[in-house]
């Protein structure tokens, strides 16, 4: 069966999508991208989707998912490079995303969840987000 | 036997066209005129026989009335009146009906008759000549409106980073439609991370165009970049309000340019006055 990699680096988890996500893929990547963040303790998950093309409502929820099951296990997620004409089928589809953040490319992405996380590091738990560094 | 008459038919029409008065000879030239006439008698006469005159469907008509629906189209084009393409067939008419009556004068019976025929038959060219001159107008028309909307959705680059969206006139769904397309669009070409929105040029909002709005911000929210509205009256302040539509997810600022200085700061970005520079 297909599957979408999910590349470790440094704190963060990379997905990049780069075929059109049917259902059950997306339903595996979910399932998949949960159990490694929890593996992992990553900080952030960047998904690029600048090759997808095509998304449904399914697909819309999937991604909201991720987000919030990602909060909760204290990973920020960010979703890059969408394309314009499904940022559009998503607005239209009543799906604005809200719990996620996004960013044009990957570069400012990377950046975004960068900054997020020295936000977090310096409110408290500096020593355990040292720590995690060092061990990757 | 109108074939041989073709040179007469031809003067008599030119004729008669040249002394209508409302000839444009500032869109057609004569020798245009001419030509075009020539080439319509020419098919005309050509398919003109006894039998196929009152059936304009067959096949046999079909050049007369390309030719015809051609001329029509190019003078619905060139800014004709209606009267003045209508009056370029009817003046045809007359020219055939009088060379008829030379030929023919002796038989009135005949003569009825076959007058009869040629008018039936200029009639139905004429309302050809109509139908094709109105579709050349409307498309004309349907240019026109898709160019508007392409002129009054300009996506402004105010600075490196920053795009600026004058919004003039109504917002519809289609609207709307075209204008998210374009900023998009125009996010991913320019990198930019902030879009202002300046409504000042809508006339009203109301709960549609509200939605309208909120759903071009969170297109750009999604798409990774900020979206600001600016530019909102007085009036519309009100409106939203009354109206209770919750716009207070969304940045908005007074005018486009606070809305910049905004983007500026955002940005990491200062603006000082020269001299100060030049100091330092």
């Amino acid at each position: 069966m297909d599957k979408i990699p999910i590349l470790k680096m440094g704190p963060f988890l990379l997905v990049t999508i780069q075929v059109d996500l049917y259902d059950r893929l997306a339903l595996t990547l979910e399932a998949d991208l949960v159990q490694m963040v929890n593996k992992t303790r990553a900080k952030g998950v960047l998904i690029d989707i600048s090759a997808v093309s095509i998304v449904d409502s399914f697909m819309g929820r999937i991604i909201g998912n991720i987000a919030s099951m990602s909060k909760l296990l204290e990973a920020e997620t960010v979703l890059v490079g969408m394309q314009p004409a499904v940022a559009i089928t998503l607005i239209e589809l009543g799906l604005p995303l809200n719990g996620v953040h996004t960013a044009l490319d990957m570069e400012r992405g990377m950046n975004l969840l960068k900054s997020m996380i020295n936000d977090t590091s310096n409110i408290g738990d500096n020593e355990i987000e040292e720590d995690d560094l060092i061990v990757e | 036997m109108l074939q041989k008459k073709k040179k007469s038919i031809l003067e008599n029409w030119m004729k008669n066209q040249l002394v209508y008065e409302g000839l444009r000879e500032d869109l057609i030239s004569n020798d245009e005129l001419r030509i075009q006439s020539e080439k319509l008698i020419d098919a005309l006469v050509a398919n003109l026989s006894a039998d196929g005159i009152n059936d304009l469907d067959s096949e046999k008509w079909s050049p007369v009335i390309e030719i015809l629906g051609g001329i029509s189209i190019t003078r619905a084009r060139q800014g004709f009146s209606p009267r003045e393409t209508g009056n370029f067939i009817f003046t045809l008419k007359e020219a055939l009906l009088l060379v008829l009556q030379e030929e023919i004068k002796d038989d009135p019976k005949t003569l009825y008759e076959e007058s009869l025929k040629i008018s039936r038959l200029m009639d139905n060219l004429s309302i050809v000549t109509f139908e094709t001159f109105i579709k050349g107008r409307e498309e004309v028309i349907l240019r026109q409106t898709d160019e508007i909307a392409e002129i009054s959705t300009p996506v402004i680059r105010v600075w490196e980073g920053i795009l600026a969206l004058p919004i003039i006139g109504t917002l519809d769904s289609a609207r709307t439609q075209i204008v998210m397309e374009n900023l998009l669009q125009e996010i991913v070409n320019t990198r930019s991370s902030i879009a202002i929105l300046d409504i000042s040029g809508v006339p009203a909002v109301d709960s549609l165009v509200a939605q309208h709005l909120i759903k071009t911000v969170s297109a750009t929210r999604l798409m990774g970049a900020d979206c600001i509205i600016s530019g909102i009256r007085p009036e519309i302040a009100q409106t939203i309000v009354h109206l209770g539509i919750d716009l207070s997810s969304i940045t908005t600022k007074a005018s486009l340019a606070s809305a910049l200085a905004y983007a500026f700061k955002s940005m990491k970005l200062e603006v000082r006055r020269a001299n100060t520079v030049q100091k330092l």
